[in-house]
């Protein structure tokens, strides 16, 4: 007869489950170096462009010299974003690609570990991708971001979150219609961009484009930099700002891929994943 | 034993729009018992062991695996002592043999993974490459892993979809005998999805035989020998599948 050699799998969560999906992906990545060389080449790409960019407006532009690296600064949380939303995003392409999403979703694997893994991975792939970057900075340009302390920790969780939120949203698009909506993972995350504040302050767009940007959670993170960079004051306002929104619309689309898994169980989605 | 049967299927419906893919099956399936699931393509064996998954949503009827209702979230009760091959699932193939082991024996919760892998490997002759990439297997390599996939649980209920198509008959008759000495040491319950006649003959206690996504014809491969007056499965299978639909049943 059957000997019980496996744990009691009735929880609503478990580790071993998360890590079961991570340790996926790593052993990937372990066999792919173009994969981990890309996750920190276009970063270090940015910062350079952003890096000479910040030296000539340094010295021609009064409101960048009062913060030196105050572009960089932007590039790089930018990238924090960008990454954040790519790392999950590419983790659950990478399911689609090998054609096992199906088989994942018949083990005791739950809709909700896969979404506590896809957001593991990406603080992974966040993490080695800005690294070099980050280090890079202060060696060509004495730019240190981690000089920002404490507050550099509420902006990249804050910019993680919102990346998170835009992969689910992008994943869930993909797990109704395939991989035709793929490239949704790479270019939607740009249209942000406009709204985020990145370079330049929210006051700078029209008065009802405003409101729309301050609606997102980037708007109230990029200003909150500034703020640091030229006052050297930390708003708790917009810290608050930015997390209640990261709440809302991370339980909005976890909610919205949830509710997808459902449409992919009903229309047998599962049973023909791929192009 | 218990009186509950392994699988449970009642009234059973699946429409994809306009098409009824299933319509209105039941059949259960004890505990130890090996059931084939016999029927030409499009016949609707794939969208009922889907149902049986949890990985498909029925339209309506009833769908349970050792006594869980497959179509709500109490099938995470029991996804952990059931399990499911086919040689046309893939399984991710930059990963190794043991690591997708490994990867899949963690989904499950196995105590002792290593060991549980060695001893797969050992039974299903997967040493030889446990390090070899999945993309580098054989079909007949990948049909042994992808089955030692689905016995890493050690699963009270094991479905199978076509579990030695493409393999030559040395193969495939390793394959059979394995799963035939598995059902018989665990009391498995298999269900058994295939186009091999002579599979099903030697390993199911009981055929069921679908078109149109309908049940036309169930019982030992004896029982329906005598009942359609022919001399293999194979001729009964031709009967049902050429006849017209409402004289079949």
């Amino acid at each position: 007869m059957i000997e019980h050699t496996t744990r009691v799998a009735r929880s609503a969560f478990a580790g071993h489950r998360v890590a079961a999906i991570i340790l996926r992906h790593l052993y990937v990545m372990r066999t792919s170096w173009p994969r981990v060389l890309e996750m920190a080449y276009w970063p270090t790409v940015q910062m350079l462009v952003w890096g000479f960019a910040s030296q000539f407006f340094a010295q021609h532009s009064s409101w960048v010299a009062q913060a030196g690296g105050v572009l960089i600064g932007a590039v790089l949380l930018w990238e924090v974003m960008f990454r954040s939303n790519l790392g999950f995003s590419l983790s659950f392409l990478e399911e689609m690609w090998a054609r096992n999403l199906g088989q994942l979703y018949l083990t005791p694997l739950r809709p909700h570990e896969h979404i506590v893994a896809l957001t593991a991975m990406s603080l992974i792939r966040t993490i080695i991708g800005l690294t070099p970057p980050s280090l890079l900075a202060i060696a060509l340009y004495k730019f240190n971001i981690y000089g920002l302390g404490l507050p550099l920790l509420a902006f990249f969780a804050n910019l993680m979150l919102t990346g998170w939120c835009v992969g689910l949203f992008t994943s869930a698009l993909v797990l109704r219609f395939g991989m035709g909506a793929e490239s949704l993972a790479w270019v939607l995350i740009f249209g942000l961009s406009p709204l985020s504040g990145i370079y330049y302050p929210i006051s700078i767009l029209p008065h009802w484009l405003q409101t729309v940007a301050y609606a997102l959670p980037p708007a109230h993170v990029f200003e909150g930099m500034r703020a640091v960079m030229f006052d050297g004051v930390f708003r708790w306002d917009l810290f608050t700002n930015a997390l209640t929104l990261n709440a809302l619309y991370f339980t909005a689309f976890t909610a919205f891929f949830l509710f997808m898994v459902h449409v992919a169980r009903k229309k047998g989605l599962f049973l023909n994943m791929g192009e | 034993m218990t009186d509950q049967p392994a699988i449970h299927v009642s009234s059973l419906v699946k429409d994809y729009g306009e098409v009824r893919a299933v319509d209105g099956i039941g059949f259960s399936v004890a505990p130890g018992a090996v059931v084939g699931l016999l029927g030409g393509n499009g016949a609707g064996k794939t969208t009922t062991i889907s149902m049986l998954l949890g990985l498909l949503l029925p339209t309506s009827g009833k769908v349970e695996v050792l006594g869980h209702d497959m179509t709500s979230g109490d099938r995470f009760a029991v996804l952990p002592r059931m399990n499911f091959a086919s040689p046309y699932v893939n399984l991710p193939y930059r990963l190794t043999v043991f690591q997708n082991l490994k990867v899949y024996g963690l989904l499950y919760g196995i105590r002792d993974i290593g060991g549980r892998i060695r001893g797969l490997a050992r039974d299903l002759d997967l040493e030889p490459f446990l390090d070899t990439p999945a993309r580098k297997l054989s079909s007949g390599q990948k049909t042994r892993v992808t089955l030692a996939k689905a016995l890493l649980n050690q699963p009270e209920v094991l479905l199978l979809d076509e579990p030695t198509a493409s393999l030559d008959p040395d193969t495939g008759d390793f394959v059979r005998t394995y799963l035939q000495d598995y059902a018989q040491d665990s009391g498995c319950a298999i269900l058994l999805a295939s186009h091999n006649m002579q599979e099903v003959e030697r390993l199911c206690s009981r055929i069921m035989i679908m078109k149109q996504g309908r049940i036309h014809a169930e019982g030992t491969p004896a029982e329906l020998g005598r009942r359609f007056g022919r001399a293999s499965l194979e001729e009964v299978f031709l009967d049902i599948a050429r006849a017209p639909r409402e004289v079949a049943s």
